[in-house]
């Protein structure tokens, strides 16, 4: 039996040290989102604020690897501003008529088109470690549904950050307190502060705007569906609801003549 | 499952009827052939729902299928590609996400309903344990979706789970690598996961087949758990339970559907949302939360566990302990209609049954609480004890409550009780 | 229950008309609401978004030498894309009255005479026809000729000769810039 077997038996059998840490980080606070509820929808002003932030700040670090260039005409770019955007970055072109991938020693490479994903900033997890002092920044594709409440819980780490550890707590280099991070060390430096990004539409560049923004843009890429669903949902439902009460005026009757 | 013929005057049905009888198949099955109690309450709707449950289940399934791709390196991008691209496939992965969940619920109510009004009693003990081989090769469905989606969760999930058979004594090692195909969960452990869980759903649909049959043999239970004893305590199946079902199923769905619209990942885990890594193990693996009272009985056993150093010890070691464990508390129900000495059926006329009754769903909603907990104090005590109430409950309590309690009169007929609440009224 | 008891017993018909009517409206709305929950199940196979957002290319024309093809994937089908010379030019708009089995102009076939452009596909059997590389047989007529069973094809892809009963299809496309096109 090899060694990550027996780190799962172990987890599973014992609970982790881990585990245990992580109990001690308190509940993000609950916010209020256009997106939730059973009538929420993204706000497109907010989703483009959110997408300068991504494309300003954290793609830098962090890959959108499920979402493609094209989807951003959800946020009400038009075909030629997406093509722009995606042209902004390079993937691989494949090899030439000659099978050559090299072109002067590097990779050959065309400017990506609307139908490609979003273009990692690394090129494989290696490069990614070796420039964030070895951790590795997660892809944020799915981020908002891959902790428990997604959004308050970005939203509270992207503003937990302190400039100073509380007393007695043991900071490792390179490292970062946050109230929220599991173990409150985080590698990622605080990424956003007031006016950070100059929003286009005016709206005050405060961190906590940049935090909102950027997570609605996150809920997004994880939940795109996220309108239509609910949309269908609610004709769904009441459907339903007039369908069931014809129901049971038809069972009554049906049944009536029994008693 | 026979039944009086029916005529037909149109002679395309008449043709069909006298070389293949389907039509008296069909209504002496599920239609106005089919004599039912006339009492049955809307706990009884829950056995057609399951049928239902699974059969969306499996429609769902098969276009899932379409798309799906069996190998570590895609399965978790062509989930994600069925939730973004394909037309409406966030809709049928979420009907069958949650429908997983759903399927559980409906099946574990109707276990309790046939628990309460003791429908697993003579002549029906064969119906019940075909019935615990349901809940068996569904407990191994759900297992093997769950890895699919090739998450943090399902591999590890698989892993924890496949290594229990490594218990085994000998043939431990050997067993579990047999079922990985290599030597830890990886692509040919996903392949044959994919495979089996396409298969088992038709495994599912024989067995009810056959629970159908020993249904319709003896006839369904009712909540007096008397005889039917004669033609005035039944009526047809249709039209009065067809559109009794009917309308209990606009209800379900609504429940049903309500998740699948406004809260799809209720039931998950948000470690499933990351793509499995054979090198790092989620903080804190939990099973779907239906597996969760079995997994707190798995839980239970530790060589701390005094029960276990008095008894067990001397036999097997504490994690072969947990899996025999498990595995019995849900074979376990099977012995039921043995367990249970007294031959009236319903707890409606046996209240200390009826007590024991409550105190053991609470038990096994206490162990799914456990099950979601971390190993650590109380939780770990507070799960042996509930463990082992569990068992008591069907080794002593059961069998001694049943032999020695006082039991009311069950009404003389089902025809007379019902005369007798319409006058009431 | 009492009241609908009364009203069932005391007067039947009127009971059993409300009940069909009941079964009738319930029935309908339940089969509308049936038909709308099937149409998922039915669109899931249509091409999805990913397939969709690659069924129109774009080709830049521009490395194109007159008198050379080069072959374009379009929805995974080979598209021949042709700048003809004046002579083939001349030529397709001569035989634009000759007798053919699927008559058509030239000037029907192309947006500029100088671009053809075509689904590189034999609309007998679905061979891929040779005359791309100036080595290729050009068949009888010049333009192209398909290996499998004999159907010559001109200048302008028009059948002349052999099995294939239709012109090798135009598929749509614009000219987004002078010298790049837009398949699809």
């Amino acid at each position: 039996m090899n060694k990550i077997v027996l780190t799962a038996v172990m987890a599973f059998a014992l609970g982790t040290g881990a585990a245990q840490a992580a109990s001690n980080v308190p509940t993000p606070a609950a916010q209020k989102w256009g997106f939730s509820g059973i009538v929420g929808h993204f706000d497109q002003p907010t989703l483009r604020r959110g997408f300068q932030i991504y494309r300003e700040v954290c793609s830098g670090c962090h890959g959108l690897r499920l979402v493609a260039y094209r989807n951003l005409k959800d946020l009400g770019f038009t075909g030629d501003e997406v093509k722009e955007i995606a042209a902004e970055h390079e993937v691989f072109a494949g090899p030439d008529e000659e099978g050559e991938v090299l072109v002067e020693g590097d990779l050959r490479m065309r400017p990506a088109r609307p139908t490609d994903k979003f273009v990692n900033p690394f090129a494989n997890e290696e490069a990614a470690r070796s420039s964030n002092v070895g951790a590795l920044p997660p892809d944020l594709s799915l981020m908002a549904k891959a902790r428990k409440k997604g959004p308050d819980y970005l939203y509270a780490l992207l503003t937990g950050y302190h400039e100073e550890p509380p007393e007695g707590f043991e900071l490792s280099d390179g490292m970062y307190y946050n109230d929220y991070f599991p173990g409150h060390q985080v590698a990622m430096a605080p990424p956003l502060a007031d006016e950070m990004v100059e929003y286009e539409d005016g709206t005050p560049a405060t961190l906590t705007q940049h935090a909102r923004d950027v997570v609605t843009f996150l809920a997004w890429t994880a939940s795109p569906e996220l309108q239509d669903r609910k949309r269908m949902g609610i004709k769904t439902l009441l459907f339903l609801l007039v369908l069931t009460g014809m129901m049971y005026a038809l069972k009554r009757k049906i049944w009536s003549d029994l008693h | 499952m026979s039944g009086s013929k029916i005529e037909f005057k149109n002679p395309v049905l008449k043709w069909v009827e006298y070389r293949l009888p389907i039509f008296s198949f069909i209504d002496s099955s599920v239609g106005s052939g089919y004599p039912t109690p006339r009492n049955l309450s809307y706990w009884w709707n829950f056995g057609s729902l399951a049928g239902i449950v699974l059969a969306i289940m499996v429609v769902t399934g098969i276009v899932l299928a379409m798309h799906y791709t069996p190998h570590v390196d895609y399965a978790f991008l062509s989930v994600e590609r069925i939730m973004r691209d394909v037309n409406y496939g966030w809709l049928i992965r979420y009907l069958h996400v949650n429908g997983g969940s759903m399927f559980f619920i409906v099946v574990y109510i109707h276990m309790f309903r046939g628990m309460f009004f003791g429908s697993y009693k003579e002549p029906r003990e064969l119906l019940w344990i075909i019935g615990v081989f349901i809940i068996l090769a569904m407990m191994a469905t759900a297992f093997m979706g769950y890895v699919l989606p090739w998450g943090q969760m399902s591999f590890w999930g698989a892993t924890v789970i496949t290594n229990l058979f490594s218990a085994v004594p000998f043939v431990g090692e050997g067993i579990v690598q047999w079922l990985w195909g290599g030597f830890s969960v990886d692509n040919p452990t996903l392949n044959r996961f994919f495979s089996l869980h396409y298969l088992l759903p038709f495994v599912i649909f024989a067995l009810v087949f056959v629970h159908l049959w020993a249904l319709h043999e003896h006839k369904s239970n009712n909540p007096l758990g008397i005889d039917i004893k004669g033609p005035q305590d039944t009526i047809p199946f249709h039209p009065y339970y067809t559109v009794k079902d009917l309308y209990g199923l606009g209800w379900f769905m609504m429940f049903y559907l309500f998740f699948v619209f406004f809260a799809p990942d209720f039931f998950g885990e948000p470690d499933n949302y990351i793509e499995a890594n054979p090198l790092v193990t989620p903080l804190h693996i939990v099973p779907e939360w239906y597996f969760l009272p079995f997994y707190a009985v798995l839980r239970a056993f530790t060589d701390e566990f005094w029960f276990f150093s008095w008894f067990m010890s001397w036999v097997m070691d504490a994690k072969l302990a947990g899996v025999v464990a498990m595995f019995a508390s849900v074979l376990i129900i099977a012995l039921l209609p043995w367990l249970d000495g007294n031959k009236v059926r319903s707890m409606r006329f046996r209240p200390l049954s009826w007590m024991f009754f409550l105190i053991f769903i609470a038990d096994c909603i206490l162990l799914g609480y456990i099950g979601a907990m971390t190993a650590e104090e109380p939780y770990v005590t507070i799960g042996q004890w509930a463990t082992l109430y569990y068992f008591a409950h069907f080794l002593v309590i059961v069998p001694l409550v049943s032999r020695l309690e006082k039991t009311g009169q069950p009404p003389e007929s089902i025809a007379a009780a019902v005369t007798k609440k319409t006058e009431e009224v | 229950m009492t009241d609908t008891a009364s009203t069932a017993s005391g007067k039947p018909e009127e009971g059993e008309s409300r009940r069909d009517f009941l079964l009738l409206a319930t029935s309908t709305v339940g089969a509308v609401g049936a038909t709308l929950a099937v149409w998922p199940f039915v669109d899931q196979m249509n091409p999805a978004a990913d397939t969709m957002a690659l069924s129109s290319t774009e080709v830049d024309l521009s490395p194109i030498e007159e008198g050379q093809s080069i072959t374009a994937v379009w929805r995974g089908k080979p598209v021949f894309l042709r700048r003809r010379t004046a002579a083939e030019i001349e030529q397709a708009t001569k035989d634009d009255s000759a007798s053919m089995p699927d008559p058509q102009t030239d000037a029907a076939r192309v947006q500029k005479p100088e671009w053809l452009i075509m689904v590189g596909i034999c609309t007998h059997l679905g061979c891929i026809p040779l005359g791309q590389k100036a080595s290729d047989p050009k068949g009888e007529f010049g333009g192209w000729f398909c290996p499998c069973h004999g159907s010559h094809y001109d200048t302008s892809g028009r059948i002349r000769k052999g099995p294939a009963p239709k012109n090798l299809l135009v598929p749509p496309y614009t000219f987004v810039g002078d010298e790049t096109i837009r398949i699809g």
